[in-house]
């Protein structure tokens, strides 16, 4: 397993000059430009920008999908882009929940056994894992709609159970790329607040993509990216 | 974990239950191929091996001629003596019995039957393994006289007196009657379509006299002493033969001494042979239907390649998807394998009354059977399985 140094233990995430390029040569296209970016545990980030700013690409790094080209990412003193694919793949089963942009749910499978996937993988048995579900649903508002099919729901029903798929395993830190983007404005501060408050009470570092100034308003930081680098980094003064 | 990795697999073949039972079709054939010719092919040399060994155990015979039929005219016949000689100085031999026969219609009444009418003496009851189920053999006064008298197989008796005694009857043979002194125990249906039981015996000199009018014995049938080697004892009477018949060292033989074991050995090797040879094919067909399972698995991870990518960014191993796949493709093979037995224990059950032939279970080919199947799913899943572990979850994600 990986050996956590734990040098500094409230800088959670740590980026270093982290470029990222898609493609080669002529067709080659640098995603993210160099971005230096510490993330403290318990904080709550808003990340904004335009379409094609390299919010996703930066997030997916975050979550341990992808890697950098160039630069250093440090998860938990871990440098992550030294690892292989397994170890990275522990780190997102044991430390990190990820809300995709698109739904990413199992088709025909029931909502209650999509937020099960993550507990499976961590070997939590099945009564428990059926129990962290439903409870995990619960907080969504999805009460009844257990046996539901993603086909069977509508587009806010499936980023509502993505959310819970992503925050069933109380994970250390939860990277959500657009999680309102698909909700009605009542939906989008429900979801907010029910964020605000894993934030508080559980203490799950957020790192939140939105568009929406009034999503991002619920945060404690806002970083905004404009082509590939950061423009502008700001405590949120007043949080609702 | 491997129990939800069942549970998923189950589920996942049976969204595809047409396709799935399209894929293992090559395996279900082959696997009950394999299960039916195995199962029959013991049954046949088992039931050969025993209806040999009821014709007589340790039997020889001896008949003129060399090996085939076409020169048996043109070989001298043997006489009684050549069976006396045999008897006297040969050792270990339990029974040496002369014997006779020809192609008889026997009639009783408003019944007959075509039938083999044999003519030998009592030595020849002990040499084939009879017993006399009512009535009694030859006494020696019929033997030396030639009697007017026989002992009639089950077959015959039934077909002639049905519900009748037949003891003390007379029956036509031929031209003459007999008066029927026993009957044979049944030994039951036997040998490569013969039937054993369809058989009247009389005196030799009967035989001699009555049927045949020369003095001509058809074969010699020897019964090798228990524990004796019949190699040895064949090797002996083919000298002493030679010896008989003025037979110089350049020549062949003019006669030949059969061993049943020998005969044996031939039928249950041409079953081995069969079953070889069609075991093959089966294997053929367990390759294609392994193939058939291959591909089956390769468009099963490009369908799904959202769902490993999902899977992978959630935090599966690669060894948990490659597990996942591997799994499947276990499954699928193996309950092919497990319809296969089925069918082909099945098929067995069903042939045994036409063929004739018993129905003997064998766990053994079952079980080899069973885990060459699920074998077949590791093998042939496993290039899928690996390319659906290596995917890059991101790449994967955005597939569509
Ligand atoms: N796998 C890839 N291959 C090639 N180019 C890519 C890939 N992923 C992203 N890009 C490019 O990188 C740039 C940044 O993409 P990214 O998805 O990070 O944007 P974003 O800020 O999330 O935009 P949006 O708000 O629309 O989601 C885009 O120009 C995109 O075309
Ligand atoms: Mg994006």
């Amino acid at each position: 397993m990986i050996q956590s140094e734990q040098t500094d233990r409230q800088t959670l995430i740590k980026l270093q000059g982290v470029r990222k390029i898609y493609g080669t040569g002529q067709a080659a296209m640098e995603a993210l430009r160099g971005i230096d970016l510490h993330i403290e545990e318990g904080d709550f980030v808003a990340v904004m920008g335009p379409s094609g700013s390299g919010k996703s690409t930066c997030l997916n790094i975050l979550g341990c999908l992808d890697t950098p080209s160039y630069g250093d990412y440090i998860f938990k003193g871990i440098t992550v882009n030294g690892l292989d694919r397994n170890q990275r793949a522990h780190l997102r089963r044991n430390y990190l929940g990820f809300v995709f942009q698109g739904y990413n749910l199992l088709s025909r499978t029931s909502a209650l056994e999509n937020i099960e996937l993550p507990l499976i993988y961590r070997g939590v048995h099945i009564k428990e894992r059926q129990r962290l579900a439903i409870q995990a649903l619960d907080a969504v508002g999805l009460r009844g709609w257990e046996s539901h099919t993603p086909s069977e729901l509508s587009g806010g029903q499936q980023q509502r159970v993505a959310i819970a798929r992503a925050i069933v395993t109380k994970p250390a830190v939860l990277m959500a790329d657009e999680p309102t983007g698909n909700l009605d404005t009542v939906r989008g501060h429900e979801i907010m607040d029910l964020l605000v408050e894993l934030n508080k009470t559980q203490g799950i570092t957020i790192v939140m993509v939105t568009h929406e100034p009034d999503m991002a308003a619920y945060t404690k930081r806002t970083v905004h990216f404009l082509d590939g680098l950061i423009e502008s980094d700001k405590q949120n003064g007043k949080i609702k | 974990m491997l129990w939800d990795t069942f549970i998923l697999a189950f589920r996942e073949i049976r969204r595809h239950v047409l396709r799935s039972l399209l894929t293992v079709l090559g395996i279900v054939i082959g696997v009950a191929s394999v299960i039916t010719m195995v199962t029959l092919g013991n049954g046949a040399t088992v039931q050969v091996t025993e209806q040999i060994a009821s014709l007589g155990s340790n039997l020889m015979m001896v008949s003129p001629g060399k090996g085939g039929h076409g020169q048996r005219s043109i070989a001298p016949p043997f006489k009684l003596a050549d069976a006396e000689a045999i008897a006297r100085e040969i050792r270990s031999l339990a029974a040496v019995a002369p014997s006779s026969n020809q192609g008889v219609t026997a009639i009783f009444g408003n019944e007959n039957w075509a039938t083999t009418l044999t003519g030998s003496d009592n030595q020849y009851f002990n040499v084939r393994n009879w017993t006399i189920k009512t009535g009694r053999i030859f006494s020696n006064s019929e033997l030396r006289a030639g009697a007017a008298v026989c002992v009639i197989g089950e077959t015959v008796r039934e077909k002639l007196f049905g519900k009748q005694e037949a003891l003390g009857k007379r029956i036509r043979l031929g031209k003459l009657s007999f008066q029927v002194i026993g009957l044979l125990q049944s030994k039951g249906q036997s040998t490569m379509g013969m039937d054993q039981d369809d058989t009247v015996i009389i005196p030799l000199r009967a035989f001699q006299r009555r049927i045949s009018g020369n003095q001509d014995i058809g074969m010699i049938q020897v019964s090798a002493a228990e524990g004796a080697s019949t190699e040895k004892v064949q090797e002996d009477i083919e000298h002493l033969m030679r010896e008989r018949r003025h037979i110089s060292s350049s020549e062949d033989d003019d006669f030949n001494v059969r061993d049943l074991k020998e005969i044996v050995k031939m039928l249950t090797g041409t079953t081995q042979v069969l079953t070889a040879l069609l075991s093959a094919v089966a294997a053929v067909s367990l390759l294609v239907g392994g193939i058939g399972i291959m591909n089956i698995m390769l468009v099963s991870v490009t369908e799904r390649t959202r769902e490993i990518g999902i899977r992978l960014a959630i935090g599966a191993l690669e060894s948990e998807v490659l597990m996942q796949f591997l799994v499947e493709a276990v499954v699928l093979s193996s309950s092919g394998g497990l319809f296969g037995i089925i069918l082909g224990l099945s098929a067995c059950a069903g042939l045994k009354g036409v063929l004739q032939v018993p129905f003997i279970f064998n766990p053994g080919i079952v079980i080899l059977a069973f885990l060459f199947s699920a074998a077949v799913g590791v093998v042939f899943g496993y290039f899928p399985a690996r390319k659906a572990a290596g995917l890059d979850p991101i790449e994967a994600l955005r597939h569509e």
